[in-house]
Parts: C-alpha cells; structure tokens; sequence
C-alpha cells in the first residue's frame, strides 16, 4: 500500500518526538504530527531544573531543539497537520487531518494537555490583551509592569518567580492560604522580593476594554470582593492562570476507556484496549506529568509498537 | 515582508492605503516561529494586494502595547491605517488568516 506508515504519532510534545525517536531508531517508517509548533507544553517554559542529564540553564525551547534534532537524524518524518478525526479499530489505522489523509499500522497518540481556564467572564475576550498562559510568549510584554499569577502549584509558583526577571512585582492569588507547590519552591518564592501573595482568594471576573484594565477576587473565607485597578501610569497589568490541565482527550474518548478527568487509561505498555493503538504522555491517565515520564512512556509505546507490528504483519 | 521597527511602524502601517497585515512575533515565541512560514506563503499568494509586515516586539513592546497587542502570536489586519481585524494566541493559524484577508479584500 502507498503510503503507508508503521507508526503514525499524534502531537510532537516530548512523548511524541521520544516515541519518534525509538521508532525511527528501530527502523520502522514513522511520521510525527503536529498541530502547531513541535515541542508541546513544555516550549512554554523557560524553567526547566528537574530534567534528568539537561544542560544547566535548560530551557523548554532547547530541551526539545535537541530531542526535534533526535528524532530527526533517526528518519523520522515530521509533518504539521491538525488531526481532526481518526478510524483505529481496523488493522490499518487511518488518521485525518486538515491537510491529509495517513494510513499506519500503529498509532501511538502523544496529544497532551492543555491550560485549564479559569472560566470566568472577560478570560477569553482578554487572552493575549494580558491573559496569557505562555511566559516564554509574553513575559517580554510586561517588563516593568505588574503581573498577577492565579494558582499555588509548581508550575504556578516556578512561571510567577521566572516572570520577577520582567514584571515590576508578580503577586500570586492562591485559593488556599498555604502553596501547594514543593517546599524547595516554596521557599525560594517567599524569599523573592518582587513576590507577593493573596490567600484564600479566587477570580471572578478579568475586565477591560481591548486590554485587561481590572482584576475582580472574591475571598473564599469571607466572601469580600475586591476590584484590583491597573495601575494609572501603566493602564494594564498581566494575569496568567495556571491552574491546571485538561487533556486533548475528545477525539478518542468515544471509543477508549478514560478516567474521570478524561486522561486516557493503557496498560504498563502503554497499550489501550483498541489493537494497535498506544498512549504516552500527558494524555494518559498517570500519577507524575512531567518531562521525564513523558518521554519514557514514548519510549515504551515505540518498543512495544515495533513488538507488535511483528506479531500482528510479519509472518 | 516588510520588517518593522519603532521608526518605520507609521509609515509603513499608520499612513499606508489598502490592506496591510502585521505579524507580532518575538525571539522567546515558539508558536510564533511555527507560524512564520506559513505567513510568508500567504505574503506570497497575496502579492500587490495586501502588504505584509512582521515586527519583532522584543526591542518594539510599548509599540506593541499602544496597538492593544499583549500576546503572541498575534496578527493584526489595518486598513487604510486603521486597524480592522486580528486573530490571536490559538486562533492565529494560516486558515484563520486568509479567512480574514478574504473577508476585506
Ligand atoms: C508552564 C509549564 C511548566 C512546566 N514545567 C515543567 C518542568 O519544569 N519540568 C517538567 O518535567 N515538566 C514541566 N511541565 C510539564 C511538561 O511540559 C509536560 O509534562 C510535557 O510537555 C508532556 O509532554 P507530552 O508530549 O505528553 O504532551 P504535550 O507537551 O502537551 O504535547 C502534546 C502535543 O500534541 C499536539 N496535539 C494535540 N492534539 C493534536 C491534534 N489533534 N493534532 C495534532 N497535534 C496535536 C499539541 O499541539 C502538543 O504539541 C510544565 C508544563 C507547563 C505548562
């Protein structure tokens, strides 16, 4: 058949490009597709300490420069396409996109997560008119000014500390009234002097007029609002959310077993109950997210790839 | 593409006519550098009828700033030096632009 691809892999964060990597490494004709920029969640980061063997000062972006290049220099194929539905029952697997068609013999879906959004009004009319849920894309905009950073988790607490090198002074609005961020972090945050915080406190609304001019937070514990203004000589101020993830699950949650949070759910081997179709990453249902698990799941879902496409076409 | 600057921003977007398209970008911004591109084809396949520009925001933000521009990427559409339409964050795709462009040509 023309075409037709071993391992098709679905989304170029870092479980993609490792399962591309191990696939193309074993030989098998392996194309990698990405909706937008290859690297996934992690290229929205410049702070990347917990990689195991990472140059000092790793940052997303050269993390993954280097695991594109990997991959790359194995043979695998990379192609940027949205997929938008996919048929896996069947021996051979056809995946589409907006751009074209792929047959493959396995699937390995690397799809991720994405931000969860707050969900109040203003969020989505002021996303890139000061919300923002990329430092790496916007910490340059509010240099000097005043940033507000919503959540008490790793991520949130890591991204408000990188974001003091820009903003005059980040205060993070946490629903609790301690960080549930590690005590490491934890510490270096309170010993920050551009750092601020704001307990017990959650948004209920983000205003402006074509750019955010007002920040609104209810205190959980009292139920006292407060209307947080921009600053008159700046006119702005940023917000960044962090305050979560949902997984890219939607086009396969009809026909593969999910968890309550809609993660997808694979064996050890990184296999679903469809034949042929393999999981890695962030999109699984899993107790750690992060860099280090999401290329070792990738590796894994390769190596049992090629296992199963012996079995399955070969003899 | 016409590259931007402080300097030249008036000239080339606030008194140009016709339809002009800009593309904020920054060294730090992935998805910008994804996109880039495929802005360049459509700069391309548009040729004499819409005037492509990128501007690098790293050493331009309060410029960015004044044209309401506070994310990456974004790409903003002006006529006759006003500015009519943008698509932003993960609306910014090459689709999304064109439908944009076509919708004024
Ligand atoms: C701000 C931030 C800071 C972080 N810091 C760290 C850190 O310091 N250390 C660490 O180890 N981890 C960190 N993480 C977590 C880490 O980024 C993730 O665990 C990791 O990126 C997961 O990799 P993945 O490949 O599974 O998924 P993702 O990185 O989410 O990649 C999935 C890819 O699939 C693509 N995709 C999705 N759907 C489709 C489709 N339909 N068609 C085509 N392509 C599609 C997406 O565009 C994306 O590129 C951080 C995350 C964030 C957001």
């Amino acid at each position: 058949m023309e075409n037709l691809y071993d391992v098709v892999i679905i989304g170029a964060g870092p479980a993609g490009l490792a399962a591309g990597l191990y696939s193309a490494r074993a030989k098998m004709k392996t194309l990698i597709l990405e909706k937008d920029k290859a690297g996934g969640q992690i290229v929205t980061t410049n702070e990347v300490a917990n990689y195991p063997g990472s140059i000092d000062d790793a940052t997303g972006p050269s993390l993954v420069a280097r695991m594109v290049e990997q991959a790359e220099s194995f043979g695998a194929e990379r192609k940027k396409d949205e997929i938008v539905k996919v048929e896996l029952q069947d021996k051979i697997k056809v995946v589409t996109g907006e751009k074209d068609v792929y047959k493959a013999k396995v699937v390995i879906i690397a799809t991720g997560a994405s931000p969860r959004y707050l969900g109040v009004p203003g969020e989505r009319e002021l996303t890139g008119k000061g919300v923002s849920y990329c430092a790496t894309c916007d910490a340059d905009f509010f240099t000097d000014l005043e940033v507000y950073v919503i959540g008490g988790g790793d991520t949130a607490v890591e991204e408000a500390m990188y974001l003091t090198k820009f903003a005059r002074k980040v205060t993070v609005v946490h629903r609790r009234d301690e960080l549930r961020a590690a005590k490491s972090i934890r510490e270096k945050a309170f010993n920050n002097e551009k750092m601020a915080f704001i307990w017990d406190s959650v948004v209920e609304e983000i205003k402006g007029d074509g750019i955010v001019e007002k920040l609104v937070l209810k205190n959980k514990k009292t139920g006292e609002i407060t209307e947080i203004d921009a600053p008159e000589e700046d006119g702005t101020f940023g917000i960044f959310p962090f305050v979560g993830y949902i997984p890219k699950s939607e086009l396969f949650k009809d026909f593969l077993e999910t968890d309550k949070g809609g993660y997808l759910i694979t064996d050890p081997d990184m296999k679903t109950a469809v034949p042929g179709v393999f999981a890695a990453g962030d999109i699984r249902h899993k107790s750690l997210r992060q860099v280090v698990t999401a290329v070792a799941d990738g590796a894994i879902a390769a190596v049992q790839a090629e296992k199963y496409i012996e079995n399955t076409f070969e003899n | 593409m016409v590259i931007l600057e402080k300097d030249n921003f008036e000239e080339e977007v606030l008194n140009s006519k016709g339809l002009v398209i800009v593309d904020f970008w920054s060294d730090g911004c992935e998805p910008c550098k994804a996109l880039m591109p495929e802005v360049e084809a459509l700069a391309e396949k548009y040729e004499g009828k819409v005037k492509f520009c990128k501007l690098n925001i790293t050493k331009a933000r309060r410029l960015a700033i004044s044209q309401r521009v506070m994310g990456l990427p974004t790409i903003l559409l002006y006529k006759d030096g006003a500015k009519i339409e943008e698509v932003t964050k993960d609306e910014a795709k090459a689709a999304n632009i064109e439908a944009m462009i076509e919708k004024h040509i």
